[in-house]
């Protein structure tokens, strides 16, 4: 698992990058309300916006850690949000990105890295 | 910072402390939605110590309050409490205020934490006659219990009757051994009581509070519950709902104006307002699934738009997106379709009637 300094996370699994936000940007955020999600099929930039995600309080941009084709979206964000902080790392799972240049996942932090910036 | 006394208090509790208008303030300790629900069906404890109370004093005390609120205070009865705007000869909103009437000589004038110095200076500025006028911010506390289980919570700690308290009036008498003013007042559309205080008593009464309710389930309320919680029941929020561009007649408070009492400042543009009609008003909508309205974004009608938000929230009880906005009063009908523009894609919204949350009354 990969990191960026956005506050998401990235898995490599055959060619697909499942992305969601981490532990603690989840923490850092409360409850979440909604999760704004990009259309299967759609392309997304490394760095750039994708989808937007709610608190009660608060409104944020989420960044692709990677470019490629959307190919999945976690549909059940759309009926139960809380989703995202109650298991931000496996249910709570934001998009799949099939992945177009490898090299840019590689680029990502890792976790000490990642650990670094929140402290 | 500015600093409440209960400051360490929040941080023992796990507050997520945030700067609130110049005050380090707990915006929540678990969640919003879990605080919220806390309130709705059991009890919650809020430090409210950064509002300000302000002192009004003297023969000519209740003439001067008449003169700058837009309620009564000549109606009031001694020991009742009126929620009232305070407005400019132009009836422009300086702010919203509580006044607490002791008797015709003395009141006491409770405001927001981020109005306060803008208010005090504006309040000495209309003074005539005889009357004396401090503030007492600094060295008042002020604890607000609120929620279904708050009287039997505080009963539990004053021999006090609460019971024969009505809704907006107030006592005064010992919470454990610290003398309070109490009133049955509140921002939250629940049942519930604000404790009014020396600071200096703030943790011994804040621990007994807590200690006295931990079988009913109270828990410290931030001030992201506080906001969720007045706008269910359509409170205003100064800066947001009414600000210094808007006058009670546009916010649709017409029942905290009392043009029966003769002329104060404001009324005759408030009169005419009335009378004539506003260019804006004030109103309730709900919006279908999705991202939430908030503060500032557009509400739009047939491609135009007509009007902001002016504050918008999921609201936890009620389980959708909701929000307060100013728009033409054309446009201000319930079941009005509008839409709201969110990140430059329009939702549509329906007017709906306030307040969007009302307890049940028992």
């Amino acid at each position: 698992m990969k990191f960026t300094k956005e506050h998401e996370w990235a898995k490599l699994e055959g060619g697909i990058v499942t992305v969601g936000i981490t532990d603690y940007a989840a923490h850092q955020l409360g409850d979440v309300v909604f999760v704004e999600l990009p259309a299967v099929g759609s392309k997304v930039t490394m760095g750039a916006t994708f989808g937007t995600i709610e608190s009660v309080k608060t409104v944020s941009d989420m960044y692709a850690p990677v470019g490629g084709e959307v190919v999945g979206v976690n549909e059940d964000l759309e009926s139960n949000p809380a989703l995202v902080n109650e298991s931000p790392l496996d249910a709570g799972w934001i998009v799949k990105i099939k992945v177009a240049d490898a090299k840019e996942f590689d680029q990502l932090l890792s976790e000490d890295d990642y650990k670094k910036i929140c402290e | 910072m500015n600093k409440t006394p209960l400051c360490a208090v929040h941080e023992k509790h796990g507050g997520r402390m945030i700067d609130f208008s110049g005050w380090y303030m707990p915006v929540q300790y678990s969640s919003i939605i879990e605080e919220h629900n806390t309130v709705r069906e059991a009890a919650g404890l809020f430090d409210l110590f950064h509002m300000g109370e302000f002192w009004l004093t003297g023969p000519d005390a209740l003439k001067n309050v008449q003169k700058i609120v837009t309620q009564d205070a000549e109606a009031l009865s001694d020991r009742q409490i009126a929620y009232s705007p305070m407005c400019r000869p132009d009836g422009s909103i300086v702010d919203d205020l509580l006044v607490y009437r002791w008797n015709a000589e003395k009141f006491l004038l409770v405001v927001n934490a981020s109005n306060m110095e803008k208010d005090f200076n504006w309040i000495k500025s209309q003074l005539e006659g005889d009357v004396k006028f401090t503030d007492e911010s600094a060295k008042t506390g002020l604890i607000a219990i609120q929620g279904p289980k708050a009287e039997a919570i505080l009963q539990k700690l004053t021999r006090q009757r609460l019971k024969p308290i009505k809704f907006y009036w107030f006592t005064s008498g010992k919470v454990v051994d610290v003398d309070c003013i109490i009133s049955r007042t509140g921002y939250t559309g629940e049942e519930g009581f604000e404790l009014y205080y020396a600071a200096e008593h703030s943790e011994k009464l804040w621990n007994a509070l807590m200690e006295a309710g931990k079988d009913d389930g109270l828990k410290p309320i931030g001030l992201g519950a506080r906001d969720t919680l007045r706008l269910e029941a359509r409170l205003m929020l100064y800066g947001n709902d009414i600000s210094d561009n808007t006058t009670p007649i546009e916010a649709n408070l017409n029942w905290t104006v009392k043009f029966n009492k003769g002329a104060f400042n404001g009324s005759d543009v408030l009169k005419k307002q009335k009378d004539q009609g506003v260019t804006k008003t004030l109103v309730g909508f709900e919006l279908a699934k999705g991202p939430a309205a908030r503060h500032g974004y557009p509400i739009v009608k047939d491609g135009a738009k007509v009007g902001e938000v002016t504050s918008g929230t999921m609201a936890p009880a009620l389980k959708k997106n909701i929000g307060l906005g100013y728009v033409p009063p054309a446009l201000s009908a319930i079941g009005t379709i509008l839409d709201i523009e969110i990140r430059g894609k329009n939702y549509p919204a329906t007017v709906i009637e306030t307040p969007f949350y009302t307890r049940a009354r028992s």
